[in-house]
This record gives structure tokens, sequence and C-alpha cells, in this order.
């Protein structure tokens, strides 16, 4: 638990990872009694009168109104993901590309610029590189693999740096403390997709990360079942520091021109990107959807655990395998960013990683179409194992050069483990490779 | 100025009983205007049940939400449980020593500084005149994480507990 409350009076207990996954947001319902989160399948919710409408609609009173902006369900997640998060507030959307949206909405104007790693999942590197510079957001990638290069990148009108710690597919760790310290001398915050990596696995803010943003339809939720995303805030950037931040430090005209970062102090850019970002634009997620996800997430320490287990018994097959070139995957000892998972994903290196197929594009074909338990579709982080050619789906849409960079080329295959017997796994990668 | 020495660490129970246990606060620099974050404190804890007096000698003789506003803490007509400081943690040197001054007359218990407002020097001296001192706190935000309302908005209360959670209105 973050080091500034005492439940008890009885000193400070951090309470532990497994028991937060479990507990964290959900107190019994106060009303009923209610063991289990319930589904608040509801639009709207009742005013006591006009006087306390208005004050719900002035943010003057904490309440819900309309669950476009908050719901009971949603927030039982809400307040669950910025516990594991050890962060100060959370908020979610319909989906992990949704979060992105309102976690840059809340900072950039048009003609910002933001620096992003160029390891990232291809739907990101689309969404920045292409629909956002329509809205005058200017995004610059960059090679990770030397943070000195997110500072090159810098100008008077960069407002945020964005990677993925544990990026997706390529299996590369990037070295989140060496870049937290340039986003900090900068005075701008480091944002980090902790999607692949989840909280069990790691904690971008103990390295100086400010934002967090969740693609929750993966591991948190687990099964498959539900789309979602969060934007998580750590509650310790500074808007004011530099003046750089007039969407969080200036009265908003979006509300009848009150300044985020100073009425709700550590929680304002979660207050922002929900009581602007959710109300004009939309993406909300649905109660049943957080349900889903919250069901997940109560095993979300096991999962994980076996996930990561799983996947480095079949990263040590494959690259003992003759028909494959390659293997990457950080927990593999012979990766050259093991190092990195050591310091940043000392409980695993999560369970989605690529390796090539010595005989290039057709055989990934022939091997996606061949095997039996495999799923082949575009997903990860699902309790089934998952298989995916990225050349040919995730990735299609970016250039040769664009491929080669996010470690997507035309002989990669990407698997995200599940939680099948393990041997079972393996056969059936043998058998499809033959 | 903020002394980021030691981290501020206030127990839950305390925080809840002094909430619970404080009627009427004054608060130093309350603000007419109803988009400034110490408006909406005022409106909030009212909604609670607790009598706020505006203390600001810019608005001294107005009205807001229905309670007279106060040129200083002297000034204050009736008893008063606790003063909450919307000022800067400079100014909150001077408050707090006319606290003390006037604390005996006027049944003053309880000093609480703002969200981002300290000052261990005052609150030093606060404290052995035998006030309770409490700082860098929001007693809305506060009383809002206690209580259960906070979480509607997502923020983290810090609070896990298999009780039925108890919501003070």
């Amino acid at each position: 638990m973050t080091s500034k409350y005492d439940q008890n009076g009885k000193g400070q207990h951090k309470y532990g990872m497994e028991t937060r996954t479990i507990h964290a947001g959900s107190s019994p319902d106060p009303v009923t009694g209610a063991r289990n989160t319930p589904i608040y399948q509801t639009t709207s919710y009742v005013f006591d009168g006009a006087e306390h409408a208005s004050d719900l609609f002035n943010l003057q009173a904490f309440g819900f109104i309309y669950s476009r902006l908050t719901n009971p369900t949603v927030a039982v997640l809400e307040e669950r993901i910025a516990n594991l998060e050890d962060g100060r507030a959370a908020v979610c959307a319909s989906s992990g590309h949704a979060a992105q949206f309102l976690a840059f909405f809340s900072l950039l104007d048009p003609g910002d610029e933001f620096i992003a790693s160029r390891n990232l999942y291809g739907g990101s590197i689309t969404q920045f590189g292409v629909s956002f510079k329509r809205l005058g957001w200017n995004c610059k990638f960059v090679d990770p693999h030397d943070p000195e290069n997110f500072r090159k990148a810098l100008s008077e009108k960069t407002k945020a740096i964005f990677i993925e710690v544990l990026a997706n597919p390529s299996g590369v760790v990037v070295d989140l403390e060496a870049i937290a310290a340039i986003s900090k001398e900068a005075g701008i915050p480091l944002i980090v997709d902790n999607t692949l990596s989840t909280p069990y696995l790691c904690q971008p803010f103990d390295w100086g990360a400010d934002i967090i943003v969740h693609s929750t339809t993966k591991f948190l939720s687990g099964n498959g079942t539900s789309m979602g995303g969060a934007v998580v805030e750590s509650g310790k950037f500074n808007w004011a520091a530099r003046g750089k931040f007039p969407t969080m430090t200036e009265p908003d005209p979006a509300y009848h021109g009150l300044t985020f970062a100073e009425t709700f102090g550590d929680f304002g850019y979660t207050m922002k990107t929900r009581t602007v970002g959710l109300r004009d634009f939309g993406p909300c997620m649905s109660p049943a959807n957080a349900f889903y996800t919250l069901m997940g997430m109560e095993t979300l320490h096991l999962r994980v655990e076996r996930h990561v287990e799983n996947a480095l018994k079949i990263a040590e097959f494959l690259d003992g395998h003759p028909a494959i070139s390659w293997v990457s995957y950080a927990g593999l000892k012979s990766s050259p960013y093991h190092q990195l998972k050591q310091k940043y994903l000392p409980k695993g290196a999560g369970s989605v990683f690529t390796f090539g197929v010595k005989r290039g594009y057709d055989a990934c074909i022939k091997l996606v179409e061949s095997v039996n338990l495999f799923s082949h579709l575009a997903n990860v982080g699902d309790t089934r194992s998952l298989i995916l050619h990225p050349a040919s789906t995730t990735h299609r849409q970016l250039t040769d050069e664009q491929r080669k960079n996010a470690g997507a080329g035309s002989d990669v295959i990407r698997l995200s483990v599940g939680l099948e017997t393990v041997g079972d796994l393996i056969y059936d990668l043998d058998q499809a490779l033959k | 100025m903020t002394q980021p020495s030691r981290p501020l660490v206030y127990s839950d129970v305390d925080i809840k009983r002094i909430l619970l246990g404080v009627r009427t606060i004054a608060m130093v620099g309350a603000s007419a205007n109803w988009v400034r974050p110490s408006n909406f404190a005022m409106k909030y804890l009212q909604g609670k049940g607790y009598r706020i007096i505006p203390i600001n000698p810019g608005a001294a003789g107005k009205v807001i939400h229905e309670e007279t506003c106060y040129a200083s803490i002297r000034d204050v007509p009736d008893q008063v449980d606790m003063v909450d400081i919307f000022r800067s943690s400079p100014a909150a040197a001077g408050i707090i020593d006319e606290v003390i001054s006037v604390a005996s007359d006027k049944g003053i218990r309880v000093v609480w500084m703002q969200l981002g407002v300290r000052n261990d020097e005052a609150a030093s001296r606060g404290e052995a005149a035998g006030l309770e001192v409490i700082m860098d706190r929001c007693p809305k935000i506060e009383f809002g994480r206690l209580f259960g309302e906070l979480g509607w908005s997502g923020v983290n209360s810090g609070i896990i507990s298999s009780k039925r959670r108890k919501y003070a209105s």
C-alpha cells in the first residue's frame, strides 16, 4: 500500500500483491452487504434534488451522474488497478487504445509533440504515427535501446515520453529508470504501457514513471472475454513546475474555468481525463466488462506465475529446435535483454515473445495453419495459447522498414503462451514445425 | 516553505477521529469565487453537516454559501473546533500563531493545513500549545477517501477491508 496511509493506526502495513488483487477497491456493498462486486447495469443515477445535481455537475460533490463518466462497478476496477500499480488514481476506458487516446488528450494541444519507443504494439505505432497526426499531435519514434535517443529527440514542444517496458511483440526490455531520468530532467511525464508485464511482474512507478496505461483486455482480465483499458497516475508529477501543461494548470474552458491540478491535487490528471476526455469523447468501459475483468484480476498473481513458467519452457524448447533461427525471450539467459529483465522483471519476462523460422514467410504461414492447440488470432494475454504471424496480420499496415524496426519481420512468429499443460504446447509446436 | 524532510503519515484512525469529532470549521482563505478549490471544499463539507465559517480579509462582511465571512479568526463570534488553512505554506505560520493566541477562547483543538501547505516549524509551535496539527491534506478528500466516496472516482483509497463500509453523510 502507498506509504502515505496507516489504515489501522497500528503502524503502516503494506498488503501483498496477492491480497490486493483480490481485495483492493471492493469492500462489501454498503447497502446490501453483497461480498462480490455487483454489476451496476445502469446508465444514470437519481439526484437528491436540484442542488445535489448542480453540485455533481460542478464536481463539487463526489457521486454518480451518468455511466459515461463513472459507474460503481467500473469504479471498483479503477481503484483496484490504481492500487496494484501503487498509483493515486485510475480511469478505465473501452479499450487500451481508447485509454491511450485519453492519456494523451489530457496532455497535448495541436502542434505538441511526444516521443515514443519504436518498439511498440503495431496498433500503437499506427495510432501515434498516423491517426494522432491528424489531430496535430506529433509523435517522434526513437530506438529505445539507447536511452539517450529520447534526450536527442526532445524539443520545446515535447510533452511526454511513451514506452512499453516489455515491448510487444519483440520481447525487448527497455531501460525504464534511465528513460525516466531523462523525462524528469525535461519536466515531462513518462508514460509506460504495462500491459505485457502487468503490475505483478513490473512496477513502473517505482522506477520513476508518471502515468501507466493498460489494455485490460489482456492479462488483467486474462480470459479473453472483455475489452478494456486503463490510465493510471502516480500522483507525483508536478504539473505546474515548468508551465508546460496549461491543460492541467490553467482554467479549463471545458469545465467553467476549473483548474484541475489545483482543485484535485494529486489526482487532478485522472479527474481531467475522466471529466473532460471521457465525457466529451465517450469511450467508457461497460459495467459488465468491468465485472468480468475484476473476476479475472482476482487470480492475476496465480495466472501470471504460470504464464511465465510455461513461456520459459517453450522458449527453451524453441531455442534448441533445428527449424528455428532465433528466440527473443528476455527470460532466456542468452537474451541481450536478460540483464534488464533481471532488474525490471525479476519474477519473469511475461509470456509474449517472438522467434524466427529459418525458412521464412511461407514456413510461418504453414506453422500458424498447422498448430492444433495454439489459436491463430490477434490477441495476447489469454488463458489459451495464441499464435500469430505479425507481418501478415497486426503489423501488415506498416512499411517493411517499420516492421523490421518493430521486430515484426517476415520470418517472425509471435506466441502468447497460455495456461495449458506445457508438454501439450511443446508437442503442438513440434508437430507443426515438422 | 515546503519542507520535504520527513514524509507525513497520519493514521486513518486519527483522521477519522478528527473528522467525526469536529463540527465547526473556520476556513482561512475561503474564496467567494465558486470555481476556487476552497469554495468547493466549503460547499462539500457543508453538505456533510459541518458548519464552515469563511475567513478572508478581502471578503469580510460578504456571505459565502450562507455564512458571513470574517477578516480574522479573532473576529468570529462563535466557538470553532478546527481551523482549515487554504493559504501558502509561509503564510500558515502567522495563522497558526493567531490560532494559538485565541485557541482557549474559541475552543479550537485542531489546525489543518490544506493539500500542498506544510510548515513544520509552525506545526511544532501549534503542537507545543496543545493543538492537533495535520498538514498537506484536504479534509474534503480525506472525508471522501475514508467514507468511500473517493473510490467512486477511481481514486486509490488505500483501504483493504472485508467490513461493510459505512457512508457518513
